[in-house]
């Protein structure tokens, strides 16, 4: 290790990210649970086939902004990932 | 992409089926080629590409069966956006992976997991019974599922059939079935059982799934754009006619939401084939974060032309057609030949692509858990069991459980008639495959779980899902009477199958789902409260939780050196460094290599096997073999947990051994007084050993530097330095042997006193010059009666006392400022002078002790020099007719001379 | 080679000595003091031989013997012992309690590294 203390700072910084990162991974389900979840708390209508493309457009919204959520942060997370974990396929 | 499609009539070029036939053949050559060429590349090493997430990704999509391609749009035109929480709950689980897939994967690495009952029976101390119990439960769950792939097939088939003007009848569906099924098993046989590989990966399998998934895509989404642009016009005219059909697409049934996100989320990570793509067949962890957003985008796209193609479908095609075949019916009532002859692809690659790796996954389970165990344990000789041709039997069992399963498959399509909708099938499937989520979950994250509860959670589920869900998904008075259904079994209304417990008017589904994960979690977890773990339960399920801290990185199994390394430690370990290291030098050897490290040849496993059953017990040995036998390496961590733990079950027993035996320590007290008095008529034995003992040290050093010194090659600052330690313990030599005759003159009696008068202050100041404080801290403090005392008798033994009070006091007061306090009182006819200093005195056991000859303290300290000088001390003191004790409650080592103001003179003659 | 030999010995200067001829034949030299705390350091970190000394300040090398042998870690590590006092019965002790050589003091440098070299197996 031959890093200076002032890039010490920068990775405790870095560290400190990465875990914030990591509990938003972990809430990011929590998340897509209550979103699809409120439909349900929809007004009934009558008759139901009023919600039919609205219902559609709301659920696919949610399912491509957690797609798009998910896709962020494990980028996010990549770098770190790849510093953290010693590389596996490193053939001798 | 297809998007210059137009409503073409070419009714010339109708699809004949001999053409489809043809074609799907192609397709399964072309799948053959790339399955064989993505395994020669395996073997050469070559196939980096196939570690690439975007492979793995395409892997996960095995989810999406034949039930997906078609029945999607089924489940929509029946039940409206309720279809999309099939995709919606593994989208959950791949988004939050860090929980549960990560944790999966891990001990999937670290434990060499063949499969999910590998899984759940090794986290469980590698319990056979809770290995067949899940096996049982994935099989019974998957028949259905495998039929329902089969039947999809022959279905898609007859359309065409149909669509040429054949009219097929129920023995040319059974054929077809029989075909495709065979076809099957040749296929997943030849790639899925090449060799019992490297941690159960099949690169051919996973290439081929990965072709068939990109086919599925494009199919469903040519079909998609299609219906959307070539038949609706637009997405806005697509959204209109949305609001128009008579879809519900959303009915508010929350409770129905809710439990198949559930359903759906758990059979993503319970189903065996997706166990085997998500945990068995990845190849690098970091795959896992790429797939997360990846794999949902994927189920995405599958999804988001379903709606849209229900829709047109109910609009165009004309009532009663099923509309589990509208991907496939709507092409072909447009006449897009090309473009059904592209959607009849995806739903063969959905259909074929899930058996393939069902099969696979359930056939290494079944073989794994049911076969050879019951196999072995039909071997009268359990030796047979690890010398014989035990790959040969698991290849065979292998192959036979594939062919084996895809025929209960086969038997379950004839028996149910193929009637049934797709989606209902599936989702029954998936409930059964749920079953097994509360021991995964418990024994991934609860060191508590227990075998006991394990079995019993899971025994409990399998009763009620068959009960509740299973048999009753045959229809009433299939296998369950309409009578059963309404009064319950013996007229137990409690039992009813859709109520139980008295609780009607749920959904069916919703109503099985809940009341088997309720029991099935509250066996398990009750279970496990109750009952006590073994210990290679306990050490694996340490393992299992806490599988981060165990295997910081998830290593990579390249090659078999590194295999037979950790083998050699871990036999080490267990037999000794020599044992071991002479097995593997031999295994070398015979293999014609230099070194340590053999080739991890199965023979050789055998037999290292073999050798460490003899120290640790066959199960175990068995155990920590299997976790290293697929040429790949535990980490040597995680070893060392497993000794750690051993350790710590050892030192547990061995305490309360010790408990149950604390009525015996008094008896043992007064036998190790007794020994005392023993030893004591053997002191002078002891004397000589600790004399020997006293001269062979500073002998030991003088010799073995001086060898090195003969020896040179060294720097001058170590010339210098060995010639010093030399010089020095010479000296301590000689002053020993000093000490030693001076110490026999004066027990003799043969001294001479030299009677002299001096004062007590000059007597101090000749003694602390002597006693080397040139280099100490010790500050010496000396009471102002000092000064007036003066003393009659042999003043060069008295300073000969001194000194070496002095100095024990420089050597052994372990004070931050080491002080010694000098005082003196007059006690009439003799003076009382103490040496006290700020050390941490000398404990209560070896006040008495310090005084004999060559006394070793247990404190850590040494008794002064040669262990001569206080017995000196004594000797000295006794001729010059006072005494040397130790005076106790001085916050320091004390010492109390006691001297006669005038010598007694028949002190002398007392020898 | 690089693998791990343990001293167990509280004189410095047979510390001292023993370390250097035997880092200079390549193994690695950890040493220890006390007895007390011995069996601690062993298996915190076997090595993959031990000299062990008899007389130790806190607990004798026998003891320390017994219990390597004893524990499932330690009872394979190949344990040579050393002793001044030179008495056949030490050494009939040592040999039962699973010491795999005894070497009374003083000794050749000679006979400490071939006996290490033969108890490490090389």
């Amino acid at each position: 290790m031959s890093l200076g203390p002032k890039s010490k700072i920068f990775l405790e910084q870095a560290g400190y990210r990465q875990r914030r990162v990591r509990d938003a991974v972990r809430l990011l389900p929590l998340l897509g649970i209550v979103l699809l979840s409120i439909p349900l708390l929809w007004p009934r209508l009558e008759p139901p086939e009023a919600y039919s493309s609205g219902a559609l457009v709301y659920i696919f919204g949610v399912w491509v902004a957690l797609i798009a959520i998910s896709a962020f942060l494990s980028r996010t997370m990549h770098a770190d990932d790849d510093e953290a974990a010693p590389k596996g396929g490193s053939d001798a | 992409m297809p998007m210059t499609m137009k409503p073409r009539q070419r009714v010339d070029l109708m699809l004949s089926f001999n053409l489809v036939i043809t074609i799907s053949l192609c397709y399964v050559a072309i799948l053959f080629m790339v399955a064989f060429l993505a395994e020669r590349r395996a073997t050469m090493g070559n196939a980096t590409w196939l570690y690439s997430p975007l492979i793995y990704t395409l892997s996960l999509s095995i989810y999406c069966t034949a039930w997906t391609f078609y029945g999607a749009v089924g489940y929509a035109a029946r039940s409206g956006l309720e279809f999309a929480t099939i995709y919606l709950g593994p989208t959950l689980v791949m988004i939050g992976w860090w929980w549960i897939l990560r944790k999966l994967v891990r001990i999937g690495r670290a434990h060499r997991i063949t499969s999910i009952a590998d899984l759940v029976s090794s986290r469980f101390g590698k319990s056979t019974t809770l290995g067949m119990i899940v096996t049982l439960i994935s099989v019974v769950a998957a028949t259905p599922y495998i039929a329902l792939q089969l039947q999809s097939v022959t279905l898609s088939f007859s359309v065409f059939a149909q669509s040429n003007g054949q009219v097929w009848h129920q023995a040319d569906l059974n054929a077809t079935a029989m075909w495709v099924a065979m076809g099957l098993v040749v296929f997943t046989v030849l790639f899925g059982t090449r060799n019992l590989d490297a941690n159960e990966r099949h690169h051919g399998i996973v290439m081929a799934i990965a072709v068939e998934a990109v086919v599925k895509l494009l199919a469903l989404l040519a079909v998609g754009v299609f219906v959307v642009w070539g038949i609706a016009g637009g997405p806005t005219e697509m959204l209109a006619r949305i609001d128009n059909s008579s879809i519900t697409l959303w009915d508010h049934n929350g409770g129905r939401w809710i439990s198949l996100l559930f359903l759906s989320a758990a059979a993503f990570i319970c189903l065996p084939r997706m166990f085997q793509v998500l945990v068995v067949e990845n190849a690098d962890e970091r795959h896992l974060a790429i797939a997360s957003w990846a794999f949902p985008g994927y189920l995405l796209l599958m999804s988001l032309f379903v709606v849209p193609i229900a829709v047109i479908g109910l609009d165009l095609l004309p009532t009663g057609s099923n509309p589990d075949l509208f991907v496939l019916t709507i092409p072909l009532s447009e006449g897009q030949n090309g473009l059904a002859m592209l959607s009849f692809l995806g739903g063969f690659s959905s259909a074929t692509s899930m058996v393939m790796v069902a099969t696979i996954a359930l056939a290494t389970m079944v073989s794994n858990h049911i076969v050879v165990p019951i196999w072995l344990s039909m071997r009268p000789n359990q030796q047979a069991v690890i010398s014989g041709d035990i790959r040969h039997v698991i290849l065979l069992a292998r192959r036979l459980s594939i062919a084996g399963v895809l025929f209960l498959g086969f038997i379950y399509y004839r028996l149910s008639g193929g009637g049934a909708a797709l989606a209902a099938i599936g989702l029954v499937s998936f409930s059964g495959a749920v079953q097994i989520l509360p021991a995964m979950l418990g024994g991934i994250f609860w060191r508590g779980a227990t075998r006991i509860g394990a079995a019993a959670g899971l025994s409990v589920g399998l009763v009620l899902w068959l009960w509740t869900l299973f048999l009753p998904s045959f229809g009433a008075d299939a296998v369950i009477s309409q009578a059963v259904f309404d009064h319950g079994p013996f007229g137990w209304t409690w039992l009813r199958p859709q109520a139980l417990f008295g609780i009607g008017g749920l959904d069916p589904l919703v109503h099985g789902i809940f009341w088997s994960m309720l029991l099935n979690t509250g066996t398990f977890l009750v279970g496990s409260l109750v009952s006590f773990p073994k210990p290679l339960e306990r050490l694996q399920g340490a393992q299992f939780v806490n599988v981060f801290e165990h295997s910081a990185a998830a290593p990579a199994w390249t090659n078999a050196a590194a295999g037979a390394e950790d083998l050699l430690i871990m036999a080490q370990r267990i037999m000794g460094s020599t044992d071991a290291q002479a097995i593997f030098e031999r295994e070398a050897t015979r293999q014609g290599k230099k070194g340590y490290l053999p080739e991890v040849t199965p023979a050789f496993v055998e037999l290292l096997e073999r050798e460490l059953a003899g120290s640790v017990g066959a199960a175990t040995a068995h155990a920590m073999v299997g976790q290293l036998i697929g040429g790949s390496g535990v980490s040597v961590e995680d070893l060392i947990a497993v000794a750690d733990e051993a350790a710590q079950i050892l030192e547990y027993s061995s305490r309360l051994e010790a408990k149950s035996n604390e009525q015996e320590q008094t008896a043992r007290a007064l036998r190790d007084a007794n020994a005392k008095l023993t030893a004591l008529s053997i002191q002078k034995d002891a004397f000589l050993s600790q004399i020997s003992h006293e001269l062979r040290t500073p002998m030991t050093s003088i010799r073995s530097f001086s060898d090195i010194l003969r020896d040179g090659e060294m720097t001058d600052a170590e010339q210098k330095r060995y010639s010093g330690i030399i010089h020095d313990e010479a000296i301590r030599l000689t002053r020993l042997l000093d000490d030693l005759l001076d110490l026999s003159v004066l027990e003799n009696g043969q001294v001479m006193l030299n009677e002299q008068s001096g004062s007590l202050s000059e007597l101090l100041d000749r003694a602390i010059g002597a006693a080397g404080l040139l280099n100490s801290d010790l500050v010496i403090l000396r009471a102002p009666e000092v000064a007036n005392v003066t003393i009659k008798t042999d003043l060069d033994r008295l300073v000969q006392v001194f000194i070496n009070l002095i100095a024990n006091a420089r050597k052994y007061c372990d004070a931050r400022h080491p002080r010694l306090r000098i005082s003196v009182h007059d006690r009439g006819s003799h003076y009382y002078i103490d040496f006290v200093d700020n050390g941490s005195g000398i404990a209560f056991d070896n006040q008495q002790l310090i005084f004999e000859k060559f006394s070793r303290l247990s404190d850590g300290a040494k008794a002064g020099g040669a262990g001569l000088g206080l017995a000196i001390c004594r000797e000295i003191m006794r001729r010059l007719g006072g005494d040397i004790t130790y005076l106790p409650g001085q916050y320091g080592t004390a010492f109390r001379l006691r001297l006669p103001k005038k010598r007694v003179p028949h002190a002398l003659a007392q020898t | 080679m690089g693998k791990r030999v343990l001293l167990i010995e509280d004189e410095p200067n047979i510390l001292e000595a023993i370390s250097f001829i035997l880092s200079r034949d390549g193994w690695t030299v950890h040493t220890h003091e006390d007895g007390e705390t011995a069996m601690k350091k062993v298996e915190g970190f076997p090595p993959d031989m031990i000299i062990l000394d008899v007389m130790l300040p806190g607990r004798s090398g026998f003891d320390i013997l017994r219990d390597l042998r004893a524990s499932e870690i330690t009872k394979d590590i190949p344990v040579m012992m050393l002793t001044a006092r030179g008495q056949e019965k030490d050494r009939e002790l040592a040999l039962r309690l699973g010491a795999n050589h005894f070497m009374t003091k003083p000794f050749s440098n000679a006979e400490v590294r071939d006996h290490v070299k033969e108890l490490m197996g090389a």
